[in-house]
């Protein structure tokens, strides 16, 4: 058995092993082997390129966009995607803007562990998968399950465009698979995670799992839910949502992120827009509470989307 | 870069006694055609035909000039706005200015960005972005590359104004480099005003230079002003990063001669500066040291000018007949992996 996160190590030890031009940045991930044990063992394989950096997220991701203008390859993994704020202006204003303005790639991968874990609070929890894919430039990847945490990552190393990988802490070591995949999906494709007729709920990372044990609660009622996970944020797959849409005529998108705009909003504008028609009912969407994340497990486990709550929504939509 | 409206070779900075004399000229014909390029740029602004704001080097060209000669092929230069005679000195050629204030299609940016937000980073000049300080760490990446691939000898300039020190990209990135013992060397010129905040607003030390041991890197202080004291300094700084010495952190102090950008009149800057060592113009000092050293006379000068004023005749002429930018023409692509494009991309229609 191989877990999301071991999926993550082992990506990262095949795009070392594969490519030269491959390094690894971030804080802790060098001997120590990361806040996560991410990178664990790796400094000790790749002697000199899996480097501790300094509290330094500006400089971590400016120093990456520097080193993939002359041919590297760096992944920088911040410790939490909250801290990648303080790295915001690096990832916005120059990776995102070096192919447009100079027409040289800047293949640079940012390891996001993000999401919400019982005890994290507002600082080690946040899903900002919503502010970076705003800004044109940059690809969006979160992966949902072992498989694609593995081969997504790979993929994110080989795209010339800077990519934003947000991995799943709560996935971490929850998720486990048998074997490592030998191909998958390419980025910028949906994946149908459970195939359903009477309503389609569309969502990405950790939420594929709440949604999907919604579905199986839902399936002790009678209904089927089709499900699925949209893999990368940016770009979106509009085809296959939309291709759902016209199967079950519902949509419900879930999200952990908070409610205002984001990827949900998203969804549900271009739902609106190119496939309006194929409604059956007015589309719904669910996210966490308009608040920070909150730290004790009671409030947390009420502030984001949960199978429960899921499944609430989905008879709200399946009734209307 | 492109070899029009280049000056031959120039020579690196050298103390030697020989070849001083024309190091200084070389360093001097450039600070000239940045200042009459910068004031062409300037009287075209006044007349509209500038779109965008315009940022002059004036007071500047020589400690900028004495960074942009100290490089040589293979290093890394990160300019910024007031830095049009290192630019040059560095390489960039004339056309690439003029271009890139006029918004032509031809130039390096493609009407895709202005002013002074151009380079070209294949070739060691990177394009600065406008958030001060962000530059420092992608030089300090170059540099990390440069370690990676084993291409040795190599280092990287990167300026910055005494604002820009109060920023956290600043701190990030000096104190990056030197846990690296980057080849880096910061040229901060202090030039007393950051747009308009005088340096008591903007930072409580008493001198720059004192950050250096707090970053654990050497620094050099130096008199902006004067060009030869620029070139020993900076040639310094940038010999001993070349020797493996690590971070250089260079103060120039200076007065900025001009408004923060041409739209600003600078009515804030005080008469006390202007009446100092600092506030000297560096063009004139180094024309009065030349014709005090006899390394010139006022017809040389005078030439020189000549020579400057077609040069930049000549670009600004050539880059108002380029055409604009053609937004049904454009590539409205911001990806290099095209097929990640979200939609029916629109087919490329220029190839850069
Ligand atoms: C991060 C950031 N904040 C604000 C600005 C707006 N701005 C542009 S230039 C400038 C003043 C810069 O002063 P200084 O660094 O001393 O350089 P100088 O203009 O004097 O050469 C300011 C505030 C900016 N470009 N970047």
């Amino acid at each position: 058995m191989i877990t999301y996160l071991e999926a993550i190590r082992e990506a990262q030890r095949q795009a070392l092993e594969n490519d030269p031009r491959v390094y690894i940045y971030g804080q802790d991930v060098g001997a120590f082997g990361g806040a996560f044990k991410a990178t664990k063992s790796l400094a000790q394989s790749f002697p000199g390129r899996v480097l501790d950096s300094p509290i330094s997220e500006d400089a971590m991701v400016g120093s990456a966009i520097g080193a993939a203008l002359q041919g590297m390859r760096p992944i920088v993994e911040m410790q939490f995607a909250d801290f990648s704020t303080v790295g915001f202006n690096q990832i916005v204003n120059q990776a995102a803007t070096m192919f447009w303005r100079t027409g040289l790639p800047c293949p640079i991968t940012v390891r996001l562990p993000s999401g919400g874990t019982p005890g994290s609070g507002p600082f080690h929890s946040q899903n900002l998968e919503a502010l970076y894919a705003h800004y044109p430039g940059l690809i969006l990847m979160t992966p949902a399950t072992v498989e694609d945490a593995y081969a997504m990552l790979l993929e994110a190393v080989a795209i010339d465009d800077p990519v934003i990988f947000c991995e799943h802490k709560y996935l971490y070591y929850h998720l486990k698979a048998d074997t490592l995949p030998k191909e998958a999906l390419p980025a910028g494709k949906a994946r149908v995670a459970r195939a359903g007729r009477d309503a389609t709920v569309v969502t990405y990372s950790a939420m594929v799992h709440e949604s999907l044990a919604a579905a199986d609660e839902l399936a002790t009622e009678g209904w089927e839910i089709e499900v699925i996970d949209l893999r990368t944020i940016k770009p979106l797959d509009t085809d296959t949502v939309l291709a759902s849409v016209a199967r079950t005529g519902r949509i419900l998108a879930v999200g952990e992120a908070w409610p205002w705009g984001g990827v949900t909003a998203e969804i549900l504008a271009r739902v609106a827009a190119e496939g309006f028609n194929l409604l059956d009912a007015p589309p719904m969407r669910l996210n966490s509470k308009d608040t920070p994340v909150p730290y004790h497990p009671n409030l947390w486990g009420t502030h984001r989307p949960t199978a429960r709550s899921i499944a609430d929504s989905l008879r709200v939509l399946l009734r209307s | 870069m492109h070899d029009m409206f280049r000056l031959a070779e120039a020579p690196r900075p050298s103390c030697t006694a020989v070849e001083f004399p024309e190091t200084y000229r070389r360093a001097y014909r450039w600070m000239l055609l940045a200042r009459v390029a910068e004031e062409k740029i300037a009287s075209l602004y006044r007349g509209g035909k500038i779109t965008g704001g315009v940022f002059l080097g004036k007071g500047q060209e020589a400690i900028s000039v004495a960074t942009g000669m100290a490089l040589r092929d293979g290093d890394i230069f990160a300019p910024l706005i007031r830095d049009q005679a290192g630019r040059l000195a560095f390489g960039e050629s004339l056309l690439d200015f003029t271009l890139t204030y006029l918004g032509a299609r031809s130039g390096p940016m493609r009407g895709r960005d202005g002013n002074v937000h151009r380079g070209r980073p294949k070739e060691g000049l990177l394009p600065m972005i406008s958030h001060l300080g962000a530059m420092v760490s992608v030089v300090n990446g170059i540099l990390m590359a440069h370690r990676f691939q084993k291409k040795e000898n190599t280092v990287g300039a990167a300026c910055l104004g005494e604002g820009a020190t109060s920023t956290g990209a600043f701190h990030e990135s000096l104190n990056q480099a030197a846990v690296e013992k980057l080849p880096l060397i910061l040229v901060v010129t202090n030039n007393q005003y950051a747009y308009s905040t005088p340096n008591h607003r903007q930072f409580a030390c008493n001198d720059l230079i004192d950050k250096a041991i707090g970053y654990g890197v050497k620094g050099h202080s130096v008199d902006g002003t004067d060009l030869s004291a620029c070139l020993e300094t900076i040639g310094g700084a940038v010999a001993a990063a070349r020797d493996g010495e690590g971070p250089q952190l260079v103060i120039a102090s200076n007065l900025r001669l001009a408004g923060h950008g041409e739209h600003d009149d600078a009515h804030y800057i005080s008469q006390h500066f202007k009446e100092l060592q600092l506030g000297r113009d560096c063009m004139e000092v180094a024309q009065n040291h030349m014709l005090a050293q006899k390394w010139a006379d006022s017809s040389m000068f005078d030439l020189w000018h000549r020579d400057s004023q077609s040069l930049v005749e000549e670009a600004v002429a050539h880059s108002l007949r380029e055409p604009a930018p053609d937004p049904a023409k454009e590539d409205w692509c911001a990806l290099a992996s095209r097929h990640l494009l979200e939609g029916n991309p629109p087919q490329p229609t220029h190839n850069h």
